[in-house]
C-alpha cells in the first residue's frame, strides 16, 4: 500500500483506539491535518496549544486512557511545555505529537524552529524525534506503550514535516511494541508481603497514607478492603483524592501542608504508616526528619526509584498497587476494632474538625461555595481545579467518593490547569457533571478555552472564587512577610460575566451566601454550553490548618477555633 | 566514595545527553564518563564514575534504569575487575634530560609516541593509580599538555 507519513501517523493511532485528539493546527503539522480532515478521528481545536495539552491530560485522568495532542513546531511545541510538565509530574499518561521543521532544516534555526525533543528531556518520561517515515507506525506503538505501562508518564514524538509527506510502500505491523531496553513490571517480592502483613497485624496505631498510585493502578477497592478489614485509618494526598471515600468513617481526609489536624496528628502518633502509591512529597512530609517518628514503613510503589528517594522505609515493596494490596489482604483477617486508637482519633476528629469563620459582613466565605457543590452533587461529579487556596478548600470540604473524580495539578502546581482540563475531562465522560473550582488568578491564565468549550458544545461549570487577590501567595506574605502583599492585589479585573456572555456561554455572579445553591442548580441545567459563575467572596480568606514549610507536621497553625 | 558503574546503553543519538541531563537534573556528580561500541552495534557501553554514599548510588542506579535507553547497570566498584584509563602527556625533554625521562617510561611500560624538538609525547595505559603515579614522575620535567579518557571497566571472569 502506498501511503504517506501522516497517513501511517493516523492509521496508528487509530489502532492505539484513539477517537480524540486535542490540538491546534500550524505550517509544518498541515500534512497531518490534511490527513484528520477527513478521518473520523475526531479533533478537537482549543484556543491555545496549552489548552489542548491540559484537555488531554483532564481526558486521561478522566478516563485512564491515554491522551493525545498535537501541536506545530516552534511556539507551538513550546507552549506544550507547561501542559508536558504538568502531566510528568503527576503520571498522567498523554502522548504529545509536534510539528518539527523538515530534517534538511533542523539545526539550522529555520523558521519556528525549537529543539523541542531537548527542552522536553527531563520533563517527559520518554521522548523520540522520528528520522525516517518508514519508522512512523513503531514509535507511536512505543510511546503509547512507555505512556501508560510502569509508571505512566507523557511522551513526546516530534515529526519533521518532510516525514510526514513521504510516500512509502506501507504494510501496516500489527505486533506488541518490543522495546528491548524496557519491560513492564510484573508480579513483587512476595517475602515482603508476607512480612508487610505480619507488621500490619502486629500494629496498634497503623495508619495508611494513599496517593494517586492507588487511582492509577485501579486499587481503590483493594485499599478499601484492606483499610476494612483491618480497621485502618486512610488519609490521602492531594493526589489521592477519591482512592478512599471521603465519607467513609475511617477517612481522615487529606495530611500535609493543608491537612486535617486529625491526619496529621494520626500520621505524627502513628506505630506502623502504610504508604500506598506515593512518593513523600515535601508538602506532604512537612520537616521530613520529624515526618511519622515512631511509625514503621511500609512503601509500595511501582516505581522502584521512589523507594528511599526521600525517607528510609523499612519493607519497601515495588509493584503494581493492585497486585500487592490484594496479596497482602489475602494474608489478613478481619478484626473488629481498634478501640483505643480509633477513641483517639475520634477525640481528635472532636475537638478539631476543618472549620471556617462565619460569614464576615455578611459576605460568602469561599469554603461555604465548596461544601454548597458537594452538597449538591453527593461526590458524584468530576471536580476539577486551578491551583492556589480554592484547591486546598476543594480538597478539604469535597468529600471525593471516587477514584478519578478529582482532577487538580497536584505536582507541578500548575495556574490555568482546570479549566482546559475540565474541558477535557466533559468530553470524555458527557454524562457527568464537570465542575472547574477556580479562582480568579488562575481562570484568567486560560480562559481563551471559552471558546473551545462554545465551539463543542461542552457545559462545564466554572466556579470562579472570586476575592480579586492571588489569594494563597496573599496568604502567605501575610502569615511570613509582615503583610506587605506584595502584587497579588488582583481587583482590576474584567466582568466575568460578561466575558463569558461575550462568548455566548452563561455568565451568573453571586454576592449572597443565600443565593449560591440557586446560582449552582442553575448552572446545572445548562447543557449545551459552559458556566462561569463569579461567586464574589470575602476578599481575605485564609486556607486552615497550616504547616509552615519545613515544619513538622504536629507544629499546626490555625483551625483550632 | 567513589562508585564504578558499568551501563549497556541503546546505541542511539542522544543516549548520552539523557544520562548526562538525569545527573545534572537530580544533583549527581559525575566525576569520569567514557562511551564507546561494543561488540553488539545496536549497544554502547558507559562506564561512569560517580562520587557519593550507598544511598546516592542506589537512587543514581535507579533513576538511570528509569531512562528507557538504558539496558543494565553493574556497579563493579567491588567487583574483580580489570580497569584501565589511556592518557597522552605531552612532557618537556630537550636531549639534556631525554634519557633520564625516556627511563621513566621503561619503568612504567608506557611507550614514546612522537619525538619533537624540544618535547615527548608520552602514551600510557594502566588503572588509576599508574597514571597518576608516571604523572608525578614527569611533572619536574614540565608537562606541556595532558589528556585523559577517563577509566573503562570490564569484570573478570564469566559474570556480568
Amino acid at each position: 500500500m502506498n501511503c504517506k507519513g501522516a497517513e501511517i501517523l493516523i492509521n496508528s493511532l487509530k489502532k492505539q483506539g484513539v477517537d480524540t485528539i486535542f490540538g491546534y493546527p500550524g505550517g509544518v503539522v498541515l500534512p497531518i491535518y490534511d490527513v484528520l480532515y477527513d478521518s473520523d478521528v475526531r479533533h478537537i481545536l482549543t484556543r491555545h496549544e496549552q489548552g489542548a495539552a491540559h484537555a488531554a491530560d483532564g481526558y486521561a485522568r478522566a478516563t485512564g486512557k491515554t491522551g493525545v495532542c498535537i501541536a506545530t513546531s516552534g511556539p507551538g511545541a513550546t507552549n506544550l511545555v507547561t501542559g508536558i510538565a504538568t502531566a510528568n509530574m503527576d503520571s498522567i499518561p498523554v502522548v504529545f505529537f509536534t510539528g518539527q521543521v523538515a530534517s534538511h532544516l533542523i539545526g539550522r534555526d529555520a523558521f519556528q524552529e525549537a529543539d523541542i525533543t531537548g527542552i522536553t528531556l527531563p520533563i517527559t518520561k520518554h521522548n523520540y524525534l522520528v528520522e525516517r517515515t518508514e519508522d512512523v507506525e513503531r514509535v507511536v506503538k512505543e510511546a503509547f506503550y512507555i505512556a501508560r505501562t510502569n509508571r505512566p508518564g507523557p511522551v513526546v514524538v516530534d515529526l519533521p514535516k518532510d516525514i510526514m509527506d513521504k510516500f512509502i510502500d506501507y504494510t501496516p505491523d500489527d505486533s506488541e511494541a518490543y522495546i528491548q531496553s524496557y519491560r513492564v513490571m510484573k508480579g513483587f517480592n512476595a517475602g515482603q508481603v508476607i512480612n508487610a502483613a505480619e507488621l500490619i497485624k502486629q500494629a496498634q496505631r497503623p495508619v495508611i497514607y494513599a496517593g494517586g498510585g492507588v487511582i492509577i493502578s485501579d486499587a481503590a477497592e483493594e485499599l478499601r478492603e484492606l483499610a476494612e478489614k483491618r480497621k485502618i485509618p486512610v488519609t490521602t494526598t492531594l493526589m489521592g483524592m477519591g482512592a478512599f471515600p471521603g465519607n467513609n468513617y475511617l477517612s481522615l481526609g487529606m495530611l500535609g501542608m493543608h491537612g486535617t489536624r486529625y491526619a496529621n496528628y494520626a500520621v505524627s502518633e502513628s506505630d506502623l504508616l502504610i504508604a500506598v502509591g506515593v512518593r513523600f512529597d515535601d508538602r506532604v512530609t512537612g520537616k521530613i526528619e520529624a515526618f511519622a517518628p515512631h511509625a514503621k514503613i511500609i512503601h509500595i510503589d511501582i516505581d522502584a526509584a521512589e523507594i528511599g528517594k526521600n525517607v528510609a522505609v523499612d519493607i519497601p515493596i515495588v509493584g503494581q498497587v493492585k497486585e500487592v494490596l490484594h496479596a497482602i489482604n489475602q494474608r489478613l483477617e478481619v478484626v473488629e476494632e481498634m478501640s483505643e486508637w480509633h477513641q483517639a482519633i475520634d477525640r481528635w476528629k472532636l475537638e478539631y474538625p476543618l472549620r471556617y469563620p462565619a460569614s464576615i459582613e455578611g459576605r460568602i466565605m469561599p469554603q461555604h461555595v465548596i461544601e454548597s457543590i458537594y452538597d449538591l452533587t453527593q461526590g458524584d461529579a468530576i471536580i476539577t481545579t486551578e491551583v492556589g487556596q480554592h484547591q486546598m478548600w476543594t480538597a478539604q470540604y469535597y468529600k471525593f467518593k471516587n477514584p478519578r473524580s478529582f482532577i487538580t495539578s497536584g505536582g507541578l502546581g500548575t495556574m490555568g490547569y482546570g479549566f482546559p482540563a475540565a474541558i477535557g475531562a466533559k468530553i470524555a465522560c458527557p454524562d457527568k457533571t464537570v465542575i472547574d473550582i477556580a479562582g480568579d488568578g488562575s481562570i484568567q491564565m486560560n480562559i481563551q478555552e471559552l471558546g473551545t468549550a462554545m465551539q463543542y458544545k461542552v457545559p462545564v461549570i466554572v466556579c470562579i472564587l472570586n476575592n480579586q487577590y492571588l489569594g494563597m501567595v496573599r496568604q502567605w506574605q501575610g502569615l511570613f512577610y509582615k503583610g506587605r502583599y506584595s502584587n497579588t492585589d488582583i481587583s482590576l479585573q474584567p466582568d466575568f460575566v460578561k466575558v463569558a456572555e461575550a462568548y455566548g456561554a452563561v455568565g451568573l455572579r453571586v454576592t449572597e451566601t443565600d443565593q449560591v445553591k440557586d446560582a449552582l442548580r442553575e448552572a446545572m441545567k445548562v447543557d449545551d454550553r459552559p458556566v462561569f459563575i463569579d461567586f464574589v467572596v470575602e476578599r481575605e480568606a485564609d486556607v486552615f490548618p497550616m504547616v509552615a514549610p519545613g515544619e513538622p507536621l504536629l507544629n499546626m497553625m490555625g483551625g483550632d477555633e | 566514595m567513589k562508585h564504578t558503574l558499568a551501563v549497556t546503553v541503546d546505541n542511539q543519538p542522544g543516549v548520552l545527553t539523557r544520562v548526562a541531563t538525569m545527573f545534572r537534573r537530580r544533583g549527581f556528580n559525575i566525576d569520569s564518563l567514557t562511551v564507546g561500541a561494543t561488540e553488539n552495534p545496536s549497544i554502547s557501553r558507559m562506564t561512569i564514575v560517580v562520587q557519593g554514599d550507598d544511598q546516592i548510588i542506589e537512587q543514581v542506579t535507579k533513576q538511570l534504569y528509569k531512562l528507557v535507553n538504558v539496558i543494565k547497570i553493574v556497579d563493579v566498584t567491588h567487583e574483580r575487575t580489570v580497569e584501565r584509563e589511556l592518557v597522552l602527556i605531552k612532557v618537556k625533554a630537550d636531549t639534556s634530560v631525554r634519557t633520564e625521562v625516556m627511563q621513566i617510561v621503561e619503568i612504567f611500560r608506557a611507550r614514546i609516541v612522537d619525538i619533537g624538538k624540544n618535547n615527548l609525547i608520552i602514551e600510557v595505559t594502566g588503572d588509576s593509580g599508574k597514571i597518576d603515579a608516571i604523572e608525578e614522575a614527569l611533572r619536574p620535567f614540565g608537562i606541556a599538555e595532558l589528556v585523559r579518557t577517563g577509566k573503562i571497566a570490564m569484570l573478570r571472569g564469566c559474570r556480568g
